[in-house]
Formats: structure tokens, sequence, C-alpha cells
């Protein structure tokens, strides 16, 4: 199952990340999940929120170039080699990743991470044979 | 298409007919214009003391040019052909640039140029039964008066709202069911951008012609306004100098814009050789009033480049055609030793369906060298969030302009929104080089 993830275009300018944040704290929205992938004078904000479908329309209102994207989150154990584990599949299964992110949870001892692949589709199947879990939208939003 | 006319026996009158018109008017206003001081100097020194000097229209030749720093050293009055009771309005230049200039109408020039910008708008296609918002700023800036006039004139329902307050430019485009705009490029831009924020979309709008002027765009920019805003968008072409808009307007077959010929005598010569030049060449165009009566003006030199299109229209008017206005004679860039004219810059990224609605061309010096960055607003509608497409669109506007312009330029991806907005003219060149 896929989750969408929310990226922001955002000129290297002071407070324009500040900007972002406020806009969604005051509509309620909770960020799990951030990166910034920067280049020269630009930079792409990578989120994954609880409610991302009313996060684009905010921040579209406000004049942010905003879209959704596909991504993968998966649970691991939050111990040494818990990631290499992960990666170790996919390597094995010829699975290209783009980019990943990860984020570790209050209540327990998982980690999350975020994966963008370019065949999304495949590496589901492979996740699934593997029985690695895949986190859904209710999850997010329970988290 | 619907042929409409507002004047149609003068604006399809036969060329025969037409030149004979512009030989006795250009007689008549040789003679005002040897009211004024500084013609009947300058007029005497070539010549000519008279209309009886001026005998076929290729006397006009005889007639030396006139320049904007003419126009400024008459400043105020050396070019007020009449007595200043007779006068209704004045015109003058912001004088951003210099010392102002300024052209005075009588009661009979407002009336002509009113006449000349209803043909334009009923050229247009538009009629009594459109609903005209016009955004060019009111006041000394001839683009508001001018066109409101004229809009007036031909009974359309007129929004005199001047330029600038967009959201409220939006809501009554909405409350009032506004069919036909006048307003920048720019500007038009800028309001599609804002359409969102404040609520609505284009359709819930009923715009269906766009006039646009008092900025030089390229056909890039008209294609993509037309796409985004779904209407037709006419060109427009007029100076203070000449009364304001109505000297050229496009007709329904938007190729080139008619310019009144019995209002004007048009000539296209090179800047350099001040010679004429040929149809379909591209050189300064050169404008002589024929009809005003408080500040006449005899081939005065626009600045404004571009061609006369040699084919007639399909639309019947036979007053030919001026191509849209590829540069100025004054805003030619030289980059490392390259001529490079704003225009042909934007022609190549408005081409780009990932760029936005606003540029701007920067010039900086790099040591000894000139840097060349131009900064484009990113489309958000086209950004799908990867990193990767970004700098594939820098890279494509890189090498489309080097391809372009021969020059290698440094591309900037801005946010919608960020880079300066201009609800009059825009202000699309910084030049912070130092000057020699």
């Amino acid at each position: 199952m896929k989750l969408v993830q929310i990226s922001v275009f955002l000129e290297n300018k002071q407070g324009r990340l500040f900007e972002v944040c406020s806009l969604l704290g005051k509509e309620k929205i909770n960020i799990r999940a951030l990166s910034v992938a920067e280049s020269e004078e630009f930079g792409i904000l990578r989120m994954v929120v609880d409610n991302p479908t009313k996060a684009v329309a905010a921040l579209k209102k406000r004049g942010f170039v905003a879209s959704l994207t596909d991504i993968v989150a998966v649970e691991v154990d939050d111990k040494p080699g818990g990631l290499a584990s992960i990666l170790g599949v996919f390597s094995k299964n010829n699975i290209n990743v783009e980019y990943m992110y990860g984020f570790v949870e209050k209540f327990s001892d998982k980690a999350i991470l975020v994966f963008r692949f370019d065949d999304a589709n495949k590496a589901i199947k492979v996740l699934a044979r593997n029985k690695i879990s895949i986190i859904g939208e209710k999850d997010i939003k329970s988290l | 298409m619907k042929k409409a006319y507002w004047n149609e026996a003068q604006e399809t009158s036969s060329r025969n007919t037409l030149k004979r018109l512009q030989l006795q008017r250009l007689r008549q206003v040789i003679d005002r214009a040897l009211k004024t001081p500084f013609y009947k100097a300058r007029l005497r020194r070539a010549g000519i003391s008279g209309s009886r000097d001026i005998k076929t229209l290729d006397d006009l030749k005889k007639v030396p040019f006139t320049t904007k720093d003419d126009l400024r050293e008459c400043y105020p009055d050396g070019l007020l052909a009449v007595d200043l009771k007779d006068v209704v309005r004045i015109h003058t230049s912001s004088g951003t640039t210099g010392t102002p200039t300024v052209i005075y109408h009588t009661r009979e020039d407002i009336a002509n140029w009113t006449e000349l910008v209803a043909r334009c708008i009923v050229a247009t296609g538009a009629s009594s039964k459109d609903v005209f918002q016009n955004m060019m700023s009111y006041g000394m800036f001839t683009g508001g008066l001018g066109l409101h006039y004229g809009a007036e004139r031909v009974g359309m329902t007129v929004i005199p709202m001047g330029s600038g307050n967009t959201r409220r430019q939006i809501q009554l485009m909405h409350d009032f069911k506004t069919t036909v705009v006048h307003i920048t490029p720019s500007y038009l831009l800028h309001i599609y951008s804002k359409l969102e924020e404040c609520g609505f979309s284009v359709s819930d709008l009923c715009l269906q012609k766009a006039y646009l002027g008092a900025e030089p765009y390229s056909e890039n920019t008209r294609k993509k306004i037309e796409e985004l805003l779904n209407v037709d968008a006419y060109n427009s072409y007029g100076l203070s100098e000449m009364n304001g808009p109505g000297v050229a307007f496009e007709c329904v077959y938007k190729r080139g814009m008619h310019v009144w010929e019995d209002a004007y005598i048009m000539e296209v010569i090179d800047p350099h050789t001040l010679q004429e030049v040929p149809a379909q060449e591209e050189g300064e165009i050169v404008f002589t009033t024929l009809t005003r009566r408080a500040t006449p003006l005899l081939r005065y030199r626009t600045r404004d480049l571009g061609f006369i299109y040699k084919d007639e229209c399909k639309c019947g008017r036979t007053h030919r055609r001026l191509s849209r206005i590829t540069g100025r004679t004054d805003d030619m860039l030289i980059i490392n030793g390259v001529n490079v004219y704003p225009s042909q810059i934007e022609e190549v990224i408005m081409r780009i369906p990932q760029v936005g609605t606003n540029y701007q061309i920067c010039l900086e010096k790099d040591g000894a060298l000139d840097k060349l960055v131009v900064k484009v607003e990113i489309y958000s509608k086209m950004f799908k969030g990867e990193l990767g497409e970004l700098d594939a669109l820098r890279a494509r506007i890189k090498e489309d302009l080097r391809a372009s312009i021969i020059i290698n330029p440094s591309v900037e991806l801005h946010e919608p929104g960020s880079l300066p907005v201009f609800e009059g003219k825009a202000k699309r060149v910084v030049d912070s080089r130092q000057k020699l």
C-alpha cells in the first residue's frame, strides 16, 4: 500500500521553512516525518503528515508550490542493522531507491522508513514476499 | 469570421483615396506645425515654409525627423500649436528617464483619438454588449483614459478600475461578468496566478477578450495567456507622443496591428542610415500625426522596432499592419559584446510549459565579464515534487537560451509570486553593471 508525501518547492530564503511549518501548525496538521533535499538556490521539503490533502490545499492557498508524491513507508526494529536488513532485500531484488528518510516512533521500539522507488508496485510486492510490514494511511493517522 | 467596422468607409477606403487624404492632411499639418517655435525654425532650415512646399507624399522626406530629445527640449510649450484656451487636456510622460515630454490636446484632438480607439475595439469583434474592465492606469498615463473614452463611445459597459488592487479586480470581473479587459500582459498573468487564492477559477469568469499593451511581450506570452485564461488576446500599440493607445490594433485575424493611416503616416527606417526599409523588413517605426491640432508631430522617431506586413488582411481593412514590437532601439543589451534584446529571452522562456508567469533578467559584472542571470518563476501545476525535474528544467532553459542568444546564462528557479510584480509597465531588466 502506497502512502502520499507532500513535496514543497522552497527557495533558499530565510524563514521559508518556518512559514510552511507554522501554516501547517495553524491548520492543526501534524508532521510525522520530514526531510529537505537541496540544490544551490532552492530545495524541496518532503513531509509525511496526518492529513495530506488538507495540507496541500492550505499550502496552495497561501501560494506555495506543493504536490503529492507516492511513497512507501516501512516499519523496522529500531536496533543496529535494522535499515541494512531492509536495504539488503531491495538490493537482492534489484529495487532502486530514489531517496529515503527515516524517523523513530515515540512509544515503541520501531523505526519508520520512508522510501521513494522508481517502481513502487514492484517494491511493495517484494516487501510483502519478505514479510516486511508496510504502513498504511490509518497507521500514519494513529501514530 | 464576422466582419464589423466602426467606420467602414474610412477603414476600407481604397489605397488611392487614402493616399489623397494623407496628402491633403499632411499639407494642413505642416501649416499647423509652422505655428510652433520649434518647427518654425526646424522646417525653415529644411527649406519648407508652408504647405506649398509639400506637393506629393514623397515630399515628406524633406522634413527632418523629430526625436524624443527634441520633445524634451521643447518642454513645456515649444511644440504647442494652438492658443492655450483651446486646449482641453495635457498628458505628460513620467520623466523617469529625463525631462518629461508633454502632449496637448484640443477638444477635436480628443474626439479624433476616441474615434480611432472605437475602431480598434470594434475590429476585435467587441460591441456595446460587452462589459469592459479597464485595468490600465488612469491619470497622466494615456492607456487608461484613451481606452476608456473609446469604450464609452462604442457603448460598452465600462468599469474604470485602473491598475492594481488585484483582489478587487477579480471580484468585480466575477460580479459584473466582465467580458473584455485592457491590461498589461504581466499584470494579467499576475491576476491569473492570484485567481485560486481569491477563491475563483477561470471558469467562474466570463472573460472573452484581453487587450494587451503598454509593454513589449512575445508571441509565446500571448499564447500562454490565451491558453491559461481561455481568451482571445489582442495586441495594442500606442505611445503618448501619438496620443496613446489607438495608433494600431489587431483585428479578429490577430496577425499584425492595423495602423490608422488616415490619422498617421507610418514609415519604417534603418535607425543607422535613416533610409526607409521595404515592407517585411525590420526597422525603427516613425510616425507623422495627420489630424492633431494642439501638438502636431512630424516624422517622430518612436525608437520602437517592427516591420510592416506586405500582404493584405482578410478583414477587408486597407490600413496596413504593423508587426508586434520586436524591441526598442534603446533597450538593446550588450552582453560581452553580443547584442541581445530582452524580447529574445522572453520568447525562449515563455515557450517552456514549466515556466510560470513572471521572470527577470539581471546583468552583473563577474570580474571583467558580464554575467547574465535569468530568474524565472516555476509554474506550480507542473511541479511533481522531484529535484531531478527541476534540475532538468534549469538545464533546458540554459540550453535553449544559449542556442538562441549565444550567451551562457545562469538560470535561477523561484517560487511563484516571489519576483517583483508590476501593476503598470513591467520592468524586467535589472542592469547592475557599472556604466563606463
